[in-house]
């Protein structure tokens, strides 16, 4: 490097550019694993497919995870039920979906949208709703003990999982795609899923929309500092606990998002899936930093790429490989790529 | 102003006063309203500025996000901030740097600032010069005393006895939990032997 | 007696008398219960018990909650499986298979405790279960070796397969199954005793003030981490160990019987609800647990017949839906009885 060359004049504020660049590392990660995918992957065109594949994989898991991460850091509460909203919102969006099978078999792309549109916004009211109980008959009771928590919201999950069997049986359902967002287009010589790319887009927005409402809000800088300081927070005059209800049900209805996002994807649909995508969740939040949504981001691409380069170049260490990169990364970096200041222990 | 050996109890009164811990007997009154058993929260909107003893800076947040987070209101307002800059002037520098970066005297500027961004009834102050440099605990003394003159009162709970001095007009000395002695700054400055009995600390006088 | 027991006294009355019983039903179930089916449930009730009392070693004693248990489990019952598919029938695979799992289940223990531990406890959940699911697919892959999703059946030496007969005693004809039996419930039991002393040692208490605070224990000069990786590998080398038991009684491993998350669900509801932290609460909890479930699912089979004219309330009173049931149950138990049946029935709260 260029600028390690003797310099006799150094100041406290100027850094060696290592040393600057270090905290910009994990943002850095992403296009080099992107970059790391394209030589080892001979084929460009399948690169560029699995490229988005991976990118719609990682939106959609933090989709579902920004809103774990951010209750966790908020009020210090892990929600192991968090499973039970991506399946009840996927089942809850997949039954409008079909009872608007009039909408969605159109070809009409507006009709189709529309149609997609009611099953998210259906989702998310049920799931967001259910995040309101769920925060205030299981969660209020054990705050301040991670024990409890984990036991009493796994006792969440499993009666949320039983009532999905009670209210739509115990079979999976199948879920087509809407007519317009069947197939792929051909861009560069890959193919591209149509659905793929407008997840992509989706949690784009959802990062951004976050992002905006975290940095440039009232309620953000009060969320912002309250993963840091709920105490602090308060003794200036606002209610934490009434910004945490909002968080939880938010990230609720987002996991309820996720839910209808991860049933069009796979096209079927079944109780536990919510929890088995759980555990991609659980290596996101932690590999990114337990409170952070950047680190929920990039941790969420990362393993989405892992999970689909790895399953094309070596199908049986998709989920080994997830685990090797939460090793890695835990080891590189303990507390998550974003680690997150806390005022206390 | 409120003073006492280390473990007494004071800065267990200053966050039982806010509400951040229960009190397991007594009343709480504010204006001769009851204010124990509200959340801090309330209690902080009834009029009360709190300067916690670990500063509470929020340190991913700006110097400015700091600030604004302060202003119940909304927007700071323009010529509190001015006098705030004037205070300390090296909030304007950092105006847009994390908080975290600050040194720790600016820190303590930014946690007292935050705290007079707004009129306040009361303000708790806790410890504010520990820890710090005699030039930087001089412009804490500087911009207490100019909000006092503004009329506030102010309950501070302080170690360093020439800063109590110069800024206490009443005291109340506390040990083991209870106030053991009440008067006037100017008896108790007066008085060395009372100052070694009560707090079993010799005080310099400088 | 007291000395068996590790000077850990069941401490109430109606305790004392359940344990007996269950011991005396556990220790005669051949002569008492004849057939198959209940001599199945026996050894299960033996094998279960073990898990759950390792589980709570981590959960109760160490205040650490891991989703990897079944995965320890697995690993004691897919190694014998394994070295008696290579070896052949013999003791001496049974014992090297049980060995191999054992040291396996203690090294990957210490592996996912010094990387998750370290950091931080909760992580420990979060990691064990990750690393449970992706070994559950990985030995559902590795068809070569584990037999996939079919899993593998086990040859044992004849002595212990019911072809094997030996006379009879007290008009019982004794076959190698019973011997079998008695081969798992001495193993289980020893084991149980052997647990008995670890959470009654000087180890176990300092476990015990680290459960209740990490971080005066720490203050004190106890290395937390240390302790905490200690107790997760003993947890899961003892699991390991029912594991082995378990195939041997068995005769068959596969993933749903050993690795499965239902399982591991049905653990941490019997450790709860028997009572975490005292050992006993895994005997009492499993003893009721199993009987529960065959009890409790027949009166829901008739209560869901009885209201089927009913709209939804049948359907969750199905049978099936026990799981939703048991779910409650143990959300109301951890806010309202944390110590278990257990700590209800030793007056303490």
């Amino acid at each position: 490097m260029s600028n390690t060359a003797p310099s006799h004049a150094p100041t406290i504020t100027r850094l060696p550019l290592a040393e600057r660049l270090k905290p910009w590392l994990p943002v850095l990660l992403v296009p080099v694993l992107i970059l790391l995918g394209f030589l080892a992957i001979p084929a460009t065109s399948s690169w560029l497919t699995l490229t988005v594949s991976g990118l719609a994989m990682g939106m959609m898991i933090f989709v579902i995870a920004s809103g774990m991460t951010l209750v966790f850091g908020l009020m210090d509460v892990i929600n192991f039920g968090h499973g039970a909203f991506i399946s009840f919102g996927a089942f809850v969006g997949t039954s409008v979906l079909l009872a608007l099978g009039a909408m969605t078999g159109a070809p009409s792309l507006l009709l189709n949208l529309l149609a997609v549109a009611g099953a998210v916004l259906a989702a998310m009211v049920v799931t967001g709703g259910m995040g309101w109980a769920f925060e205030r008959v299981i969660v209020r009771p054990v705050y301040g003990s991670h024990l409890k928590q984990i036991l009493v919201t796994m006792g969440g999950l499993i009666v949320a999982e039983q009532l999905i069997y009670v209210i739509w049986g115990g079979h999976e359902i199948v879920i087509a795609r809407p007519e317009t967002l069947k197939g792929a287009f051909t861009f560069a010589g890959a193919a591209l899923e149509k659905y793929r790319v407008l997840a992509v887009a989706v949690g784009l927005a959802v990062f951004l929309a976050l992002r905006l409402v975290l940095r440039r809000t009232k309620l953000g800088l009060i969320v912002r500092a309250g993963v840091e300081n709920p105490e602090m927070v308060q003794a200036m005059g606002y209610n934490i606990t009434r910004v945490f209800v909002g968080v939880f049900v938010a990230g609720s209805a987002l996991a309820g998002l996720g839910g209808v996002m991860w049933a069009l994807y796979q096209e079927v649909i079944t109780a536990p899936m919510g929890n088995e995508i759980m555990i991609l969740v659980f290596i996101v939040v932690i590999i990114g930093g337990l409170g952070s949504v950047e680190g929920c981001f990039i941790g969420a691409l990362t393993v989405g790429l892992v999970q689909n380069y790895a399953a094309f170049l070596e199908p049986k260490l998709a989920l080994i490989s997830n685990i090797a990169l939460m090793v890695a990364i835990l080891m590189w970096r303990p507390m998550g790529m974003v680690p997150v200041v806390k005022a206390k222990g | 102003m409120l003073l006492g050996r280390n473990g007494a109890g004071k800065t267990t009164t200053l966050r039982t006063i806010m509400g951040l811990w229960q009190p397991h007997a007594g009343e709480i009154l504010l204006d001769g309203a009851h204010i124990q058993g509200l959340n801090p929260a309330q209690i902080a909107r009834r009029g009360i500025g709190f300067v916690p003893e670990d500063m509470g800076i929020f340190s991913d947040l700006t110097v400015e996000e700091n600030i604004r987070l302060a202003a119940l209101s909304g927007q700071p307002i323009p010529e509190r901030l001015e006098w705030i800059f004037a205070a300390f002037p090296a909030l304007r520098t950092f105006w847009h740097s994390p908080a975290g970066t600050l040194s720790g005297g600016q820190k303590q500027m930014l946690s007292v600032a935050r705290a007079m961004i707004e009129d306040r009834e009361l303000y708790l102050i806790d410890e504010p010069s520990k820890g710090l440099a005699p030039a930087i605990v001089a412009t804490l003394a500087r911009a207490l005393k100019d909000l006092k003159e503004r009329g506030a009162s102010i309950l501070m709970v302080e170690q360093n006895f020439s800063l109590a001095r110069a800024l206490g007009d009443h005291v109340a000395v506390m040990d083991d939990g209870r106030i053991t002695w009440t008067g006037t700054m100017a008896d108790l400055a007066g008085d060395t032997t009372l100052q070694e009995r009560l707090m079993g600390l010799k005080m310099e006088s400088a | 007696m007291m000395r068996l027991l590790s000077g850990d006294a069941p401490r109430s009355r109606v305790l004392a008398l359940l344990l007996a019983l269950i011991l005396l039903a556990l220790a005669f179930a051949p002569f008492l219960f004849p057939g198959s089916r209940s001599l199945e449930t026996a050894a299960r009730i033996c094998v279960v018990i073990v898990l759950v009392a390792s589980y709570d070693l981590l959960l109760g004693y160490g205040g650490i909650v891991s989703f990897a248990h079944t995965m320890f489990f697995g690993m004691g019952a897919y190694g014998v499986a394994i070295a008696a598919d290579r070896m052949g029938p013999g003791y001496d695979a049974l014992a090297l298979g049980a060995l191999a799992g054992l040291i396996a289940a203690g090294i990957v223990a210490l592996l996912v405790a010094l990387l998750s531990l370290r950091v931080r406890a909760i992580f420990f959940a979060m990691i064990t279960l990750a690393i449970a699911s992706a070994v559950a697919v990985l030995v559902s892959q590795l068809s070569a070796y584990t037999g996939g999703e079919d899993g593998m059946n086990l040859r044992i030496p004849r002595e212990l397969t019911p072809a094997f007969r030996m006379g009879e005693v007290f008009g019982l004809r004794i076959t190698g199954k019973i011997l079998n039996y008695y081969l798992v419930f001495t193993g289980c039991l020893a084991l149980f005793l052997v647990m008995l002393r670890i959470v009654n040692s000087p180890f176990g208490r300092v476990m015990l003030a680290i459960r209740e605070n990490a971080f005066r224990a720490e203050a004190i000069g106890y290395r937390v981490v240390v302790y905490r990786a200690v107790a997760t590998c003993l947890s899961a080398m003892i699991a390991a160990l029912a594991g082995s038991l378990f195939a041997i009684w068995l005769r068959y491993v596969g993933p749903s019987t050993t690795l499965g998350m239902e399982l591991m669900m049905d653990i941490l509801l019997i450790v709860v609800i028997g009572g975490m932290g005292t050992m006993y609460g895994a005997v009492v909890g499993t003893a009721i647990f199993v009987l529960a479930q065959n009890y409790l699912k027949e009166l829901m089979g008739g209560l869901s017949e009885a209201t089927s004219a009913l709209p939804l309330i049948p359907d969750l009173l199905s049978p099936d839906r026990w799981l939703l049931w048991l779910g409650v149950l143990f959300i109301l138990s951890v806010y309202f009885f944390p110590t278990g049946i257990v700590g209800r029935l030793r007056g303490t709260r």
